[in-house]
């Protein structure tokens, strides 16, 4: 019997691995299965999942809600919600094979939406996301024996309980073709296989794969509950997903300093720093010292328009890079890129906290979002109040 | 008849003399301040006054032939639960003389001290613990308050700050020295402190007494503190640190404020503090310009406004029953740092009821006043330190794992340059050379020896926070920032658990 909750907060070890053709070409789901099956020695049988970009072109403008549900009843729930909330367009049950070992697989529904913005001057794309973003942690708090797994507009994250090979099988993940992939391999050690608990993880159009423990957790979760994140999920994964979107979704932070800000350089070598830099740095540190991410990672995720690896500060986690003309690979191993790509042109191992970022060209893909400027950021006034200063004497 | 004084009939201390040992140098009649040794001329030989003997050590430590021991007095009242010696022999005081039952350091009943109920976590398998001896760790940390987002631009392709931040204090180590004041403690122990805390990376507290004019070159190390009694302070004083704490109250004695005798008040203090030499230096209960929350707003803007917005304001309260809601008063009111002192913070002089029985633990204070401040979404944008109680680095983890920024300690620090506990600060005479300014008393401790043991002793304790976080597979201190997964509690109640949102050890 398969499980939807869990008892405590997951531990895992685990395989990655993702793919991104910089020209928004599609890949075939194949390629993605055969490199992450490569590492079949890094998972145990009890997660493995996959996130596709580009999947859904006859709806890319609608957010496909990927929902997994415990029953009939809480899919009622969930539809019930939705009719409520957003305008639905289209929705069907999400193709699956049988899979001999695979017992008892919970429901799984995709729905294209968009949901419902209250108030007329919020009608932007950031109130829209927001809205969808309240829209999923309701869902997910709220309505018992139901989650949604993505939520992100052309794409969608397919994961269950199994080895890779079972999962891919499972989802029909050979059929997708898609322009950037990621999938995952996992080795949980404590609470053995719960569906929500596999990954990709993801938030509107940010996925996750991630392998390691954030030491961090509890300082990250309550530093994301400021800004009303609700971690339900209990996965080391789910707070960088809400960390990454509150960093660069909410407060603007261009990708790079993002990703600065989750695996930050040393004191040491920002006190090296020249001054404008140092600033800088330091400044991220003291203000989004709740989002560092502490303990071991290799973390890959993805959004519409480009793939990112990051590792831990000090590298405690494996992870490689390639590329072969517009496509970029990264994974655990150097041998799940050989397998699909035997003669990479590039092949390097991202230092330790140095993000590896790889953006679409310009205008390769519909709704294409690109992280490396910065961009407004939202503002809270209910936080703003506690410093109003008065008039000064001094200052001008 | 003269009246009788019970309490003279029945010292707390034995001094016993091994006179196989001693050779009658009269060294502890030297160095006992408190006359309990005495030198009886017809005979050639020492008696002992034991009813005088505070049980400081002093004579004991300084004996060249270890003659002597120190011990409780052997007599015994008759058993009795309720009534214990300690209740008898305060009623024996207060009966003779009919006054304020005074005592120092911090409380001193073993109610239940939370630190001792918490275990840490360490890595296995999973996640690897990290070695400081090989890779960085990281205690650096910033107080003050802070904007919640970056302004960021882009000049030529790089990225800088558009908007600096404001005034922020830079700590190496997240533990700072309690403000204890020059008056209550000697010179040299503050000359100490403050060179230490200036090697250290961190910062020393003024106590109220104003600044000695020996340590003003200390003052990117210094937070002045500006007490009801507000002795020695001027604007010079103000601008001389790197923050100014509003001390409302003290974790020994919420409620009251505090009293210098006048016996302490020599030509020195007199001079720091601005009052005559010989008077009491009495700062009364209330600041008379704080009746409410909008006058502590008007009080820390006159004081930044005073100080040109480049100082930090730091207020300081006690933890009481409501200590939630009045820090968050606080930060709301425009503090940049709220210091919360618990019911086992110390001090020089205290009625013994307040040092006893007012406050709350601080443990559970951190719990509850993060737990408010994160509420309120207003956690990050400032810093919470805390104090009372703090023994050793364990007890520092602990403190910032449940919510606390940076730590102060003060008892801990007096403890690093001799001190023994005795609790007779207030009589001013310590003979360890601490709690006091006497003179000849002072030359006890010198100001060099008082840096050294300072800090040893933090650094000592820094090294083991690094090895505590390494082995939780953490390299850098905001990771465990109100990071309550790091805390299991051990035979702690539900209710406990909840204040101190920690689960149990085996959960």
């Amino acid at each position: 019997m398969w499980n939807l909750t869990t008892l405590g907060r997951e531990v895992s070890g685990c395989g990655i691995s993702g793919i991104i053709h910089r020209k928004g070409e599609p890949i075939s789901g194949q390629m993605i299965i055969k490199s992450i099956c490569c590492q079949y020695e890094r998972g145990n049988g009890l997660g493995a999942g996959f996130a596709a970009y580009g999947i859904y072109p006859d709806f890319k403008d609608y957010y496909a809600l990927h929902v997994m549900a415990q029953s009939k009843e809480a899919l009622e729930k969930v539809e019930d919600f939705l009719q409520r909330r957003t305008f639905l367009t289209f929705q069907e049950p999400i193709p699956t094979r049988k899979v001999k070992t695979i017992h008892n697989p919970p429901l799984f529904k995709r729905y294209f939406v968009k949901p419902r913005v209250e108030g007329e001057e919020s009608c932007g794309l950031f109130a829209e996301e927001e809205q969808m973003v309240q829209i999923v942690m309701e869902i997910n708090e709220k309505i018992e024996g139901a989650y949604v797994i993505s939520s992100g507009k052309n794409m969608g994250a397919f994961k269950g309980v199994g080895f890779p090979d079972e999962i891919a099988e499972f989802f029909r993940v050979d059929e997708y073709r898609a322009y950037i992939w990621t999938a995952h391999n996992r080795f949980p050690t404590n609470t053995p296989g719960w569906w929500g608990g596999a990954h990709p993880f993801t938030l509107l159009d940010w996925s996750i794969v991630h392998n390691g423990e954030i030491s961090s957790y509890g300082t990250n979760r309550r530093y994301l509950e400021l800004f009303g994140y609700k971690c339900t999920l209990l996965t080391d994964t789910e707070v960088v997903a809400y960390a990454l979107d509150l960093l660069i979704r909410k407060l603007g932070l261009p990708l790079e300093l993002a990703c600065k800000a989750m695996a930050p350089p040393f004191w040491m070598e920002i006190d090296e720093m020249e001054e404008e830099e140092r600033e800088l740095y330091s400044a991220l540190r003291i203000l989004y010292g709740g989002a560092v991410l502490n303990g071991p990672f290799a973390i890959l995720f993805a959004y519409n328009g480009g793939l990112v690896g990051l590792n831990d500060r000090v590298k405690l986690r494996p992870l490689v890079a390639a590329s072969k003309g517009d496509l970029y690979f990264m994974g655990s191993e150097e041998a799940a890129i050989r397998s699909i790509c035997p003669d990479p042109e590039r092949v390097w191992a991202p230092k330790a906290g140095e993000p590896v970022i790889i953006e679409m060209e310009e205008g390769a893909i519909p709704n294409q979002k690109s992280y490396l400027k910065v961009r407004p950021k939202e503002v809270r006034e209910d936080a703003l109040r506690i410093r109003s200063i008065p008039l000064s004497l001094f200052t001008s | 008849m003269a009246t009788p004084q019970f309490a003279s009939f029945y010292p707390d201390f034995y001094i016993e003399r091994l006179w196989d040992r001693c050779i009658k140098c009269k060294r502890c009649i030297k160095e006992c301040t408190y006359e309990a040794h005495i030198w009886e001329a017809k005979k050639k030989t020492l008696l002992e006054d034991h009813v005088k003997c505070v049980g400081c050590h002093r004579c004991e430590a300084f004996c060249p032939t270890k003659a002597i021991i120190i011990k409780r007095h052997p007599a015994q009242f008759r058993e009795h639960a309720l009534w214990t010696p300690w209740f008898i022999k305060n009623i024996y005081k207060q009966a003779d003389q009919g006054g304020v039952l005074l005592t120092s350091t911090g409380c001193m009943l073993p109610f239940k001290n939370y630190f001792d109920h918490l275990v840490l976590d360490a890595c296995q398998v999973t996640n690897p613990p990290i070695d400081p001896l090989r890779e960085p760790m990281e205690l650096r940390t910033y107080i003050g308050s802070k904007p919640e987002a970056l302004e960021i631009e882009e000049v030529d392709g790089r990225f800088r700050l558009k908007k600096k931040l404001p005034p922020l204090i830079k700590l190496e180590v997240p533990i700072m020295f309690a403000g204890m004041s020059y008056g209550a403690i000697s010179l040299h122990v503050h000359q100490g402190l403050a060179k230490a805390a200036r090697d250290l990376g961190t910062l020393y507290n003024t106590g109220e007494g104003g600044l000695h004019a020996s340590l003003y070159e200390y003052g990117a190390n210094t937070v002045v503190q500006c007490a009801s009694g507000r002795f020695g302070l001027h604007v010079d004083y103000l601008k001389a640190g790197v923050a100014i704490e509003i001390k409302i109250g003290q974790g020994a004695k919420p409620g009251i404020g505090g009293h210098l005798p006048g016996e302490k008040v020599t030509e020195e203090i007199s001079k720091t503090r601005m009052i005559p030499v010989g008077s009491d230096a009495l700062s009364p209960a209330p600041h008379h310009d704080i009746y409410s929350i909008e006058d502590l707003r008007g009080l820390i803007f006159a004081l930044k406004e005073a100080t040109e917005y480049q100082k930090l304001v730091f207020v300081k309260i006690s933890a009481v029953h409501n200590v939630a809601a009045i820090a968050s008063g606080v930060v709301r009111a425009g503090a940049d740092a709220v210091v919360i002192d618990g019911l086992k913070g110390g001090t020089g002089a205290a009625p013994t009821m307040f040092r006893d029985y007012i406050g709350i633990p601080i443990e559970l204070a951190i719990s509850a006043v993060d737990k408010r401040l994160r509420a309120e979404g207003i956690r990050h944008r400032t810093s919470i330190i805390a104090s009372g109680g703090i023994r050793c680095s364990a007890d520092v983890v602990k403190a910032i794992a449940l919510g606390a920024d940076a730590v102060s300690i003060g008892t801990a620090a007096l403890i690093a340059v001799g001190c023994t506990m005795c609790q007779r600060c207030y009589t001013g005479k310590c003979p360890w050379g601490i709690a006091t300014n006497n003179p000849e008393l002072l030359k006890r401790l010198p100001p060099e020896v008082a840096y050294e043991k300072i800090y040893n002793l933090v650094k000592g304790w820094a090294h083991e926070i690094k090895e505590m976080l390494g082995a939780m597979g953490i390299n850098s201190i905001e990771s465990l920032k109100g990071n309550r997964d790091k805390l299991r509690a051990v035979g702690l109640t539900k209710e406990e658990m909840e204040i101190l949102e920690v689960k149990h050890a085996g959960e």
